[in-house]
């Protein structure tokens, strides 16, 4: 770092002016969910970098970081990529999407009722 | 089934002062793109599933009517968990786009500085005034989360505010802005060409231009013209001339100045007066203040030309006003709201041009589609950030 350079890793995650909004009424919640989604943020990124060495040595058979600097998808294998990240991107909302679906479900009584119930019938 | 997934980052252009991303940097950005994705289409709809069954019906339970306007809509789906997470999702979308444009830009902040320096240093056709006041609307909050808004500086003379807005355009827009971001810029010229297919403006200015990226393709398609781009920020503005001059857009002057004060241009000066997603940044005052000011500036049989995203119209569903309001109120934008529920006409007309010069059209972005998604619209689109837009403009009657 020279002497004009800024800690690009402590301004890089400078706060933004102006009041957060409080969607989730949990202070604990909303910053979990934060670190959450930046950790689901780095786990696509190691899939992506993991996938680029695959296809690295399936073309070369050995390959150097600068390989993996260089690579990019185009194609095929930009398509391939996209749709693994879709896919994991599906995975890892599953819960707030099966509470979507949740809402357009009939109502639904626990299941200890229905257990019951058909104990009985 | 082939399936709907955005083109990778490294599809994006990098121009000669563009911020360079690590493998891992672009598939952050990646990420980003797909779970943006994910949040406007597959689960964007929730947000109106919890509306129609047990948001409105609780409303009308408790007021005996419906919703009267947008924001009692806010307020009961702000009550609904469904909704509250996935507005903490997105507004995290928003902060990690800023983190990742940011951690990019400053890594190589000497570097991109040398670069940009040699394409200004010395050039009259960048013009800082540092004595230039920023406008209170500018300074209120930090615009959709981005830290130190457009004038931000790291340290004298920094311009990585624009580095940083110009490498995340791609990931908010799902790569829905083309190649170099630019696919508003194209569509005014593609607009243009089809409505007046022989004219050739003299000089053409552009309000609030942050980085040039929507000037340089129109400077790129009249190269007689004389291209004035106008910004309160010296930030984005230093970025914006090596920009444009690296894409060998040189007829474009780029000058700091607040819009609302023009006086340095005689009237009637240009032949096109435009802006492009400018007008919701602004204030209740500076607007028409603007618009004045653009009229006056503008030669008779000149275009004043302002693309935005829809007017909150009579027509337009409570709900969708709502939805449109997200950004107002979760990403730091805090005159969208009201801005979208002016009656643009009557604000031009005000300004001295009457409704028989005026004019509206949809314009949807000019990029490649070979690689570049068309945006989603209707239940699927990214309200806010669709790269389809309204067109606001109007034809100066000739003297």
């Amino acid at each position: 770092m020279t002497d004009n350079s800024v800690d690009y890793i402590a301004r890089a995650g400078r706060r933004a002016k102006g009041k957060r909004p409080d969607t989730l009424h949990d202070f604990s919640a909303e910053r979990t969910l934060s670190i959450l989604m930046a950790v689901a943020g780095e786990v696509a990124v190691l899939k992506e970098r993991l996938d680029t060495v695959e296809r690295l040595l399936d073309a070369k058979g050995t390959i150097s970081r600068a390989d993996i600097e260089a690579y990019q998808a185009t194609g095929d294998a930009a398509y391939e990529r996209a749709l693994s990240t879709k896919e994991y991107v599906a995975r890892i909302m599953r819960g707030v999407q099966q509470e979507m679906e949740a809402m357009q479900a009939a109502p639904e009584r626990p299941t200890a009722e229905i257990s019951i119930e058909l104990k009985n019938s | 089934m082939k399936q709907d997934v955005p083109p990778p980052y490294t599809a994006v252009a990098q121009h000669a002062v563009f911020p360079k991303p690590t493998h891992d940097e672009a598939a952050r950005y990646n990420f980003l793109t797909a779970f943006n994705k994910y949040l406007s289409g597959p689960i964007g709809g929730g947000n109106k599933i919890a509306y129609d069954s047990r948001v409105l019906p609780a409303f009308q339970a408790e007021h005996g009517r419906d919703p009267q306007d947008r924001f009692e809509i806010r307020d009961a789906m702000n009550q609904d968990p469904w909704h509250r997470y996935w507005s903490a999702l997105k507004r995290n979308s928003m902060e990690m786009r800023q983190q990742n444009g940011r951690s990019i830009t400053l890594r190589q902040l000497d570097e991109l500085s040398a670069k940009v320096c040699q394409f200004n240093e010395g050039r009259e056709t960048l013009q800082l005034d540092p004595l230039l006041p920023i406008p209170h609307y500018m300074d209120a909050v930090d615009i959709h989360c981005m830290p130190g808004n457009y004038q931000g500086e790291e340290r004298p003379g920094d311009m990585s505010a624009g580095a940083n807005y110009d490498s995340g355009l791609f990931a908010t827009t799902a790569g829905g802005l083309g190649a170099l971001s630019d696919g508003g810029g194209q569509a005014l010229v593609e607009w243009v060409r089809k409505e007046r297919p022989d004219w050739k403006p003299r000089r053409i200015l552009d309000l609030g231009c942050t980085v040039g990226h929507n000037i340089v393709p129109l400077a790129l398609a009249f190269p007689d013209a004389e291209v004035v781009a106008i910004d309160t920020g010296a930030a984005v503005l230093r970025y914006a001339h090596a920009r444009a001059q690296s894409l060998g857009a040189t007829n474009i002057r780029f000058i700091q100045m607040n819009a609302e004060d023009m006086s340095r241009f005689p009237d009637g000066h240009f032949d096109w007066v435009q802006t492009t997603m400018y007008l919701h940044e602004l204030s209740g005052k500076a607007l028409p203040r603007i618009i004045h000011e653009s009229e006056r500036v503008l030669a008779p049989g000149g275009l004043m030309f302002h693309l935005e995203q829809p007017q909150y119209s009579d027509d337009m569903p409570l709900y969708e006003q709502f939805i449109r309001d997200w950004d107002a109120f979760n990403n730091n934008e805090p005159y969208w709201s009201a801005m979208h529920a002016l009656d643009l006409k009557q604000v031009m007309e005000e300004a001295g041009l009457p409704r028989e010069c005026q004019f509206t059209a949809r314009v949807l972005a000019v990029v490649d589609r070979t690689i570049f998604p068309a945006a989603a619209e209707g239940a699927e689109e990214d309200h806010g950030r669709a790269a389809a837009w309204n067109a606001y403009g109007a034809w100066k009657a000739e003297a």
